[in-house]
């Protein structure tokens, strides 16, 4: 899995910190969001489907191998 | 679909955050039958929210609103309708009928046709120059009169005309805003975020008339020229926007037996669903249309991130599988400096209270809920931060355990 984040696009919703803490942080100035990995391990795929998912921004894209 | 049988054909009408919400979700859960997406608009669901902001400003074109890649959408394997509009439903047949005469049998059938513009005939509607903000169309037009010039004029301060306001200002348009209450989004935010963000906005040159409604729009030729509010005032304009909210887009159901809200007997418009999404009859609904039960009464959210959750809920239902935990209720607004987020239930009536940061120097969060003996609030039922991200995330805990105030531990909670 890649995972690719459009800043551009982050509205700051947070939504992908609480799906997938380990994957995603905000910026605490504007909330932007923040990617720590972006090759995760296998066991955070589904949180970050979810995260994905959620993101009221569309701002994050998944790949999935 | 019939008790204890799962659907193999879903038919989803409204191909936006909600419907896409709904078709992720069955794919996801290994959904392998038929589903159709049909949307009145043409060419890919794309998002709304930027239309108001990086689309009107030019800083973004239509292709960057895309909801999702063209890969990851051939991937859903879903039989898209673009640009054919659902004009009736026979629940009895189970069937749609669709503009182009054809019709889409389903066994489960997902209404999440979102919600319209209001635009009321007293308002202009039918001059030129005088327009409302929804959909893709509507955002192009706004950004094609603001790049003429000439003076705009946005009738309603919610969500879409404030921020197209602040939008127009970052495009040096001259921009006059009116709305009948005191402040503006004052419903949404309370008086005292509500009263920064007026202050923004004469700060940035906005000419804020609150407090006044629009008695009518002036024209010469069929064309705009202006506005004159309920205090006699008159003002010149190239540009009119009307903003003044939506109505859940309902009309192709009449007589079809889908439950419909009415203001006077629900409180609510939209399609009548019970806490899951469900309207009866195979009949499901999602988004802004849809008006679901909240243990007391059917309410409606026009909130972004709730079309994605009802979405997702459906989809798991429709399954007969356990839906994702609801969210809370969730907003945003960039206008300017400032970029909003709010969780819970927040405006006026609650008492408000800034618990971090000051609303001075516009990095704080503030919370909202019911008023103690002094006026503050005593519980926290929502919260609104700026420039605050972290700390939001802790207070946004609180809400979710509606904790009292003074909140003893909070750092302690889980972030």
């Amino acid at each position: 899995m890649r995972i690719d984040i459009d800043e551009e696009k982050c509205c700051g919703a947070g939504q992908c910190v609480l799906a997938a803490p380990d994957v995603f942080d905000q910026r605490d100035e504007d909330g932007i969001v923040v990617l720590l990995d972006a090759a995760p391990p296998a066991e955070q795929f589904a949180a970050v489907r979810e995260a994905a998912q959620l993101c009221p921004a569309a701002a994050i894209v998944v790949a999935e191998d | 679909m019939t008790a204890g049988s799962l659907p193999r054909r879903v038919v989803v009408v409204g191909a936006s955050a909600a419907g896409l919400a709904v078709a992720e979700e069955l794919r996801g859960r290994g959904f392998d039958g038929a589903l159709t997406l049909i949307g009145d608009e043409p060419g890919l669901p794309y998002d709304r929210p930027p239309l108001s902001k990086q689309l009107l400003s030019g800083q973004w074109e239509p292709d960057r609103l895309l909801l999702r890649p063209h890969e990851r959408w051939d991937a859903l394997g879903v039989d898209h309708r673009p640009g054919t509009a659902a004009v009736g439903v026979d629940t009895g047949a189970r069937t749609v009928r669709l503009a182009d005469g054809d019709a889409c049998a389903y066994d489960a059938l997902v209404i999440a046709t979102g919600a319209r513009a209001v635009h009321p005939p007293s308002l202009g509607r039918g001059l030129s120059g005088v327009q409302v903000l929804r959909d893709l169309r509507d955002a192009l037009e706004l950004r094609a009169a603001l790049a003429r010039g000439g003076r705009l004029i946005v009738v309603g301060a919610g969500f879409v005309g404030a921020e197209a306001a602040a939008v127009a200002r970052g495009l040096d348009v001259p921009v006059t805003l009116v709305d009948p209450l005191p402040l503006p989004m004052v419903g949404a935010l309370g008086d005292e975020v509500a009263a920064l963000l007026a202050d923004r906005h004469r700060e940035h040159g906005v000419d804020l008339r609150c407090g006044t409604g629009v008695r009518e729009v002036l024209a010469e030729d069929g064309r705009a020229t202006g506005v004159v509010l309920d205090d006699g005032s008159r003002i010149e304009a190239a540009t009119v926007l009307i903003a003044v909210g939506a109505r859940p887009a309902v009309d192709w159901l009449d007589g079809s037996g889908v439950p419909l809200g009415s203001r006077e007997h629900d409180g609510v418009e939209g399609v009548l669903c019970d806490a899951r999404g469900h309207a009866g009859d195979s009949v499901w609904s999602a988004g802004d249309v849809a008006a679901w039960w909240d243990g007391s009464r059917h309410l409606r959210s026009e909130h972004r991130l709730s079309a994605t959750e009802q979405g997702r809920a459906v989809g798991a239902a429709l399954l007969g599988q356990e839906p994702p935990p609801a969210g809370l209720p969730y907003f945003w607004s960039d206008q300017y400096d400032l970029r909003l987020q709010s969780y819970g239930v927040t405006g006026r009536a609650p008492a408000f209270e800034v618990v971090e940061g000051s609303l001075a120097e516009g990095r704080f969060v503030g919370v909202y809920g019911p008023p103690d003996g002094e006026g503050r609030p005593r519980r926290v039922d929502g919260v609104i931060g700026n420039g605050m991200a972290r700390a939001l995330r802790t207070w946004r805990q609180a809400v979710l355990d509606r904790a009292p105030l003074p909140v003893k531990d909070l750092t302690n909670s889980p972030r």
